[in-house]
């Protein structure tokens, strides 16, 4: 090869070479510009002080009961969501694939889960108003004719619960797309075996199927939670600004400098970013683990 | 002796598929028996109505005078070895031969003396901690065996279990699974489309066309006396020479304007109708042999070198037949467009149903 | 083998209750804008409000710009470096994957601060610019999806042998890309582009604060001040995306299987 590389040659090369370059440049400015520099802005801004001097004054301030408060409610709140969406997901997608469920039925789900898992924001909120609110017709029916008053009982759509059970409407679906491959990479031969060795269908998932899907299941949490973690439309539409959740008090402070200190918006927003990072750093990391495995 | 294992009737259907017709076989404690058959002959589903996978739509299978028909897989006490190896992907090599002993309930220590025992049997001793992620086929389907062999089942079920391997580790692993059985004395069931995998290791052949059994026989029966042409034609290469009839009563026919006098005729045969001749391509030799007592002439139109034998095509008009020779270093083989004399001897000759 | 079915249909009867009933009670709620009886006053009443026309085409052309942009940016992209940098794969899957780690509004943020007015490239000094800003962080949303759709199109048509035939016949880069890859990505980029436009028609975070008028917004203001005409516009939200998923799903059934590559 190399000896055919001659003078002539040389030229066109790197003439195709910058051709490359050409086509992948947009991407890689666009990254820079829309992706890589924001973050990077709002990371330096998170140390600097009013009068633009070095300062950790900002992350110190993430310390105050409200900034604490509003944490860890949304860690509340993306927890119990991702933890219940990726069981509850989980069982609907076992359900369907293992299940004998008629294929027909699985088609429409998956189309279902689609829908559903972009379905989120603002329309998302009236919906559940619409059911779960003071005058849904869910709340109405189970008042009217099983005579349990939810709000009696402490129920309210605008609160932990209620922001849980609503986000669970996309993370429900989001589990079913993302878990279903990797249910469907479970070979009917590991259930075949199992049984010949004597397994029990339960002694089969107990030592066999469940720990395949475990690190698939723990990478989707983790995609779960920094998904409802970064949400907000959703519960704006919902609560308004009554609810204090990370998102919406940063978007008050982007609105108006809710807190008056622009390097706290910032070292707020570094917090948030650490914190999906991190889940995010799982998932890929716990992911890479889980294709290995099913090579 | 009471046969072993006796499968009585079979029936499988697929909603109006019948993929099993009524199959019937016995077989003895410790012996090798292969199912062999094209895809689609139903024997890998009577391995798994054995195997419980599958429910018959009628018919009984009894293992050492037990009715397991309708048991569960897990309280057969089989062995099953997979085509695609099936070892859990989260289990190690250990923890994969343990299985089926930690299902039954085997202390711990005993489990170890028993993986170790199996490692050593299947020659990878020192493998306990690998992962099936990080071994060969060839490897990952010996630990599969060893699986299904650890918990010591009454009899071991062999799905097409080199199919997915390389042609040097097939040969090498059939030999090894041979060993190990012989070795063991556990009766084995070894589902194959490969019919010289199946005449090599098996005691007895089961040969299976659509849903029935065929023929049932030691591997030499099978290859030297085919019971139809559809096991003539799967087992071996086979040569069909179309001819006609001269004369019924005097055993005359008519080859490509050569008229032959043969033993017998097929029942049925008439006076000018046609007829086809079968035989092996190594019944036939090139030029005239002791013994034989039919001999044709032909144009050599195919040589074909495979090393020790040189496979020659002969037209001898319309009919063209395949014959082997073994290579003699000192001639040279036949050239393309050699006029050549051939001869057999009219009892090699098959007479095979259709 | 019949208790595993009771078990599958049970988990999949109350699955589909919870999200079944949000819809039934939206489009019920959505009829009772007039006392005694359902009608469908309060769609006539979306409909015929200037403001949604305005916003709902403002949102549409927002998303068809994205989708313009998103395919000039990822198509060559991912061509060249399917092709001949594969060393920068990892990288680019890295940067796509970044949209899904930093929230939305994080980034919008970035933006606000970054391209203020005052800045050197002031994208929030004017309408236009700040439109133009709008059109890329909603190219940014919708990062990972088109890249991973455009990704899949070319895994499956093996774009380094239909490049080298297509080089071998006299083609040059820009004709390949527009001539043959593009045609054969066709339906992986539409996918692409069903899920941009689904992600983006009913955005709220960066449009408001960007303060465009755009559908989002528009969407959060009427549910603050209307009773019976934001179920009505959750029903048609709902279609919108229900729309764009079924095309893509349409679309599948058309995808090119020209490749013996199977992985």
């Amino acid at each position: 090869m190399t000896t055919l590389d001659t003078g002539t040659k040389a030229p066109a090369k790197k003439r195709a070479l910058s051709f490359e370059w050409l086509g992948v440049a947009p991407f890689i400015v666009f990254a820079i510009m829309f992706l890589i520099l924001p973050t990077l802005y709002l990371v330096g801004a998170a140390f600097v002080d009013e009068k633009g001097g070095f300062t950790l004054a900002n992350f110190a301030g993430l310390g105050t009961p409200q900034i604490v408060a509003a944490y860890w409610i949304s860690i509340r709140i993306s927890g119990a969501s991702a933890i219940l969406g990726a069981l509850i997901g989980l069982a609907i997608a076992l359900a369907l694939i293992r299940g004998k469920l008629p294929l027909g039925l699985r088609a429409a789900v998956m189309t279902f889960s689609g829908v559903a898992s972009n379905f989120a924001g603002v329309p998302l909120a009236f919906a559940f108003i619409s059911t779960l609110g003071r005058l849904g017709l869910a709340t109405v029916i189970l008042k009217f004719v099983f005579g349990i008053d939810i709000y009696k009982a402490g129920f309210n759509l605008l609160s932990f619960w209620g922001l849980t059970i609503t986000y669970l409407y996309f993370q429900i679906p989001l589990m079913i797309l993302i878990i279903a491959p990797a249910i469907d990479g479970l070979k009917k031969e590991w259930s075949e075996a199992a049984s010949t060795l004597g397994a029990t269908p339960w002694q089969f998932w107990r030592y066999v199927g469940l720990p395949i899907l475990w690190p698939s299941f723990l990478g989707t949490l983790s995609l779960l939670f920094a998904n409802a973690f970064g949400a907000i439309a959703t519960a704006y539409a919902l609560t308004g600004s009554s609810l204090n959740i990370v998102p919406i008090l940063l978007y008050a402070q982007i609105r108006g400098d809710a807190l008056q200190n622009p390097g706290l918006g910032a070292a707020l927003a570094v917090g948030m970013i650490l914190i999906t990072g991190f889940a995010n750093v799982v998932y890929l990391v716990i992911s890479a683990r889980a294709e290995r495995w099913l090579k | 002796m009471a046969p072993f294992l006796r499968v009585e009737n079979l029936v499988k259907s697929f909603g109006t598929t019948t993929v099993v017709k009524g199959v019937n076989f016995a077989f003895n404690k410790g012996e090798f028996v292969s199912l062999l058959g094209p895809s689609g002959c139903g024997k890998t589903t009577i391995l798994r109505m054995i195997a419980g996978f599958e429910n018959p739509t009628s018919g009984s299978i009894t293992v050492d005078g037990q009715d397991i028909t309708n048991l569960k897989p897990n309280q057969r006490q089989l062995g099953m070895v997979f085509q695609a190896y099936a070892l859990f992907p989260n289990l190690n090599v250990g923890d994969n031969i343990a299985f089926g002993l930690k299902i039954a309930g085997m202390p711990a220590d005993q489990r170890r003396a028993r993986v170790e025992e199996m490692l050593k049997l299947i020659g990878l001793p020192g493998f306990e901690k690998r992962y099936p992620y990080e071994m060969s086929g060839g490897q990952q389907q010996r630990v599969a065996l060893a699986r299904a062999i650890a918990p010591r089942p009454r009899m071991l079920l062999l799905d097409e279990p080199l199919s997915a391997l390389d042609a040097k580790i097939r040969v090498s692993l059939r030999e090894e699974i041979r060993a190990i059985q012989l070795d063991l004395g556990i009766t084995t069931i070894f589902v194959t489309h490969d019919q010289e995998e199946a005449l090599s290791i098996s005691d007895r052949v089961v040969v299976m066309n659509a849903g029935n059994i065929d023929q049932l026989g030691a591997p030499h029966e099978i290859y030297n006396k085919p019971a139809t042409r559809f096991v003539a034609t799967f087992v071996g290469h086979l040569n069909t020479i179309e001819a006609t009839v001269v004369s019924a009563s005097k055993h005359q026919v008519n080859i490509d304007g050569q008229i032959v006098t043969l033993p017998s005729l097929p029942d049925g045969a008439v006076t000018n109708a046609p007829i086809s001749l079968t035989l092996r391509p190594e019944v036939l030799s090139v030029g005239e042999r002791a013994g034989s007592d039919i001999t044709l002439t032909g144009t050599v139109s195919d040589v074909t070198f495979l090393g020790s034998v040189i496979r020659l095509r002969v037209a001898l008009g319309k009919n063209i037949i395949s014959l082997d020779t073994f290579n003699d270093q000192r001639t040279a083989p036949p050239a393309r467009g050699d006029a050549i004399t051939v001869s057999l001897a009219s009892k090699d000759l098959l007479i095979l149903e259709n | 083998m019949k208790q595993s079915r009771f078990w599958a249909w049970l988990v999949f009867g109350v699955g589909a209750a919870y999200f079944l009933v949000p819809l039934i009670a939206t489009f019920e709620f959505s009829l009772r804008m007039r006392r005694g009886y359902y009608s469908f006053d309060s769609y006539a009443s979306v409909f015929s409000d200037p403001k949604f026309q305005q916003t709902f085409t403002y949102s549409a052309v927002i998303g068809l710009l994205s989708i313009i942009v998103g395919i000039l940016i990822v198509v060559p992209a991912v061509y060249f470096v399917r092709l001949r940098m594969a060393w920068l794969r990892p990288y680019v899957e890295f940067l796509t994957l970044l949209p899904l780690i930093i929230p939305a509004i994080i980034l919008v943020y970035g933006y606000i601060r970054l391209y203020n007015s005052s800045s050197i490239i002031p994208f929030t000094g004017s309408a236009v610019g700040t439109d133009i800003l709008l059109t890329f962080a909603y190219v940014t949303l919708a990062l990972p999806y088109m890249y991973r759709a455009v990704d899949t199109g070319m895994r499956t048509i093996d774009v380094q042998t239909l490049t080298e035939a297509a080089q071998i016949a006299g083609a040059n880069t820009p004709q390949i890309i527009a001539r043959i890859i593009l045609p054969n990505i066709l339906v992986a980029v539409l996918s692409g582009a069903f899920l941009t436009f689904a992600i983006v028609i009913g955005e709220f975070t960066i449009a408001s604060l960007l303060n465009r008028p755009a559908f989002g917004p528009y969407l959060q203001n009427i549910g603050a001040n209307r009773a019976y005409e934001p179920a009505a516009l959750a029903i048609i939200s709902f279609i919108i995306t229900w729309g764009a998923m079924s095309m893509i799903n349409l679309l599948s059934r058309f995808a090119p299987r020209t490749s013996a590559r199977t992985d």
